[in-house]
């Protein structure tokens, strides 16, 4: 039988610690789509996500109530749009990215990834068009997310693409600068990225995925948080076991409610993604946690440590309680949708320099970051290759989603509202990368990528 | 098949004569109660046998949930697979 004291453990983290499965996301591959007919493969684009996601939104919603954990999203993966566009050169792709938006709200959904293209090595049919089309295509529709990988550990980094990436990301800001500039918010630059990913902006279902899966992204920063509050005064060691234990709860969590959904919509289950993924909301923070290890404020020397710690601890934990993970599996750190974060980045204590140094040991990368609406393309470009480095060398995912503020300056904010967040504009090194980012090429792939 | 029942908040008359009759209403079978009040603070864990029960578990959810807030107590009904999944290895 189970215990009250479990019962009422759970319960508490739910109430009280923000405890929640941030995603169920089917990911559904369109490649029975390509069509050289751009509207007709809309159409069968169409057909298909409406046909498989139909009950997605009503499933997670059922499943939420049964076992009273709240799901918060249900959303959608798809072949990285690219490899569709392919088939019919000489049309805008943008009409994909319209289906799309119309498909997820036929079926209920908030977002839907996969306005990608993967250009690690080089551009191919498809994927300089669609590039091209990212600004337009998220200014245009609500839910569509879009990103790019250019670099991996395996192919070194494309910087024809970084330059590219540079230019896109300024336009996808200024096309929505009379929102706040979400075009940018919506767009991922990938070294290394994952083709399981439940969580956006970066979601898409990789080419080597089968025909439909599901993947659930757990979170959890205040329950982890909130145990180590409990824990009190005890060395780093017990620190990094009492974030094992926790992070193990969350995940069961997630993998009980992964496997009802692959049950429920008949439908394989793909991984688990061990994630710590905060919210805006007071008490669903990372930072956070980094300051309940000890530091004053989140930026301050040592949070790379912590940092570390935390991202490693949460995988342990989490790994044995799924049968299967994937996507990016560790703790998030994007600026403005955690709180702890925009304190200390209002604060100043957190820098864009200290927030590099930190994604070198996190799961991703530069996330939600507002630089000034000035920044040249050349410098987001440096900011890109930078990050790319960091994750090619280290075998691990990095990405940038930098949102330049049209029009403002640092110390200004931007406000996304929702899950979004908000947060002040960061002050970046004005020095021109330009020349180097003109040279184009390939960094050429390091000797971590020779294991044969 | 079973689902908790736990109920927190301000001791009042009736509270568990409320959610048992809501409970036998929907064909679910209480097996064990546990229940204590504690400076005034009304908690109860019950565990119930679902396989019988005569509406949707989402609709026992519903009332149950509503129920309590008619009461000015925290009602909470969740299938066991939570707590199994989260404390058992």
């Amino acid at each position: 039988m189970i215990n009250s004291h479990d019962i009422l453990e759970t319960i508490n983290m739910i109430d009280n610690e923000n405890l929640d499965v941030r995603t169920i996301t089917m990911g559904i591959s369109l490649l029975d789509c390509i069509d050289d007919d751009i509207d007709k493969a809309c159409d069968k684009v169409y057909d298909k996500i409406c046909r498989y996601a139909k009950d997605l939104v009503k499933t997670g919603e059922n499943i939420s109530k049964d076992y009273g954990i709240p799901i918060i999203h249900k959303r959608i993966a798809v072949t990285p749009i690219a490899m569709l566009a392919a088939a019919c050169p000489t049309k805008n792709p943008v009409k994909f990215a319209k289906t799309l938006d119309k498909a997820a709200a036929e079926v209920g959904v908030n977002f839907v990834g996969g306005y990608s293209a993967l250009v690690h090595k080089g551009f191919a049919q498809g994927d300089y068009a669609l590039i091209e089309s990212i600004p337009e295509a998220l200014a245009s529709t609500e839910c569509v997310c879009s990103s790019v990988n250019i670099g991996s550990t395996k192919a070194g980094i494309n910087m024809d693409a970084v330059a590219k990436m540079g230019r896109v990301i300024r336009k996808s800001a200024e096309l929505t600068a009379d929102r706040d500039c979400i075009g940018a918010a919506k767009l991922v630059v990938f070294c290394n990225a994952p083709e399981d990913n439940p969580f956006m902006a970066g979601a898409f279902h990789g080419p080597g995925e089968p025909d439909c899966v599901i993947n659930v992204g757990v979170s959890g920063p205040g329950v982890v948080r909130a145990a180590l509050a409990k824990a009190g005064d005890c060395n780093i060691t017990e620190v990094a076991d009492i974030v094992k234990k926790t992070a193990f709860k969350i995940t069961r969590a997630g993998m009980l409610v992964a496997r009802e959904a692959s049950k429920r919509l008949s439908v394989p289950f793909g991984i688990v993604d061990l994630s710590l993924a905060p919210t805006p909301a007071i008490g669903d923070s990372v930072a956070y946690i980094l300051e309940e290890m000890g530091l004053e404020q989140c930026g301050a020397h040592g949070t790379t440590a912590c940092l570390a710690l935390l991202n490693d601890a949460v995988k342990k934990g989490g790994v044995m309680a799924s049968s299967h993970v994937g996507g990016l599996s560790g703790a998030f750190i994007p600026v403005t949708e955690d709180a702890g974060m925009i304190e200390a980045a209002r604060s100043k204590a957190l820098t864009l320099t200290k927030l590099e140094a930190m994604t070198a040991v996190c799961s991703v990368g530069l996330d939600m970051i507002a630089i000034p609406g000035d920044t040249p393309a050349d410098i987001i470009s440096g900011i890109i290759a930078d990050e790319a480095a960091i994750g090619m060398v280290n075998s691990k995912t990095t990405a940038v989603r930098l949102i330049p503020a049209i029009g403002r300056q640092a110390g200004e904010e931007l406000n996304f509202g929702g899950l979004l967040g908000k947060g002040p504009i960061m002050d970046i090194n004005p020095k021109s990368p330009s020349k180097f980012i003109a040279r184009g090429g390939r960094i050429p792939a390091p000797m971590q990528s020779l294991k044969n | 098949m079973n689902a908790v029942i736990t109920v927190l908040g301000k001791d009042n008359v009736g509270i568990l004569a409320n959610v048992s009759n809501e409970c036998a209403q929907a064909g679910a079978n209480i097996i064990e109660v546990t229940q204590s009040v504690l400076q005034g603070m009304f908690a109860m864990i019950m565990f119930v046998d679902i396989s019988a029960c005569t509406v949707p578990f989402s609709e026992l959810v519903d009332k149950l949930t509503a129920k309590g807030e008619d009461m000015g107590v925290k009602i909470h009904v969740m299938h066991e697979d939570i707590f199994n999944a989260m404390h058992k290895i």
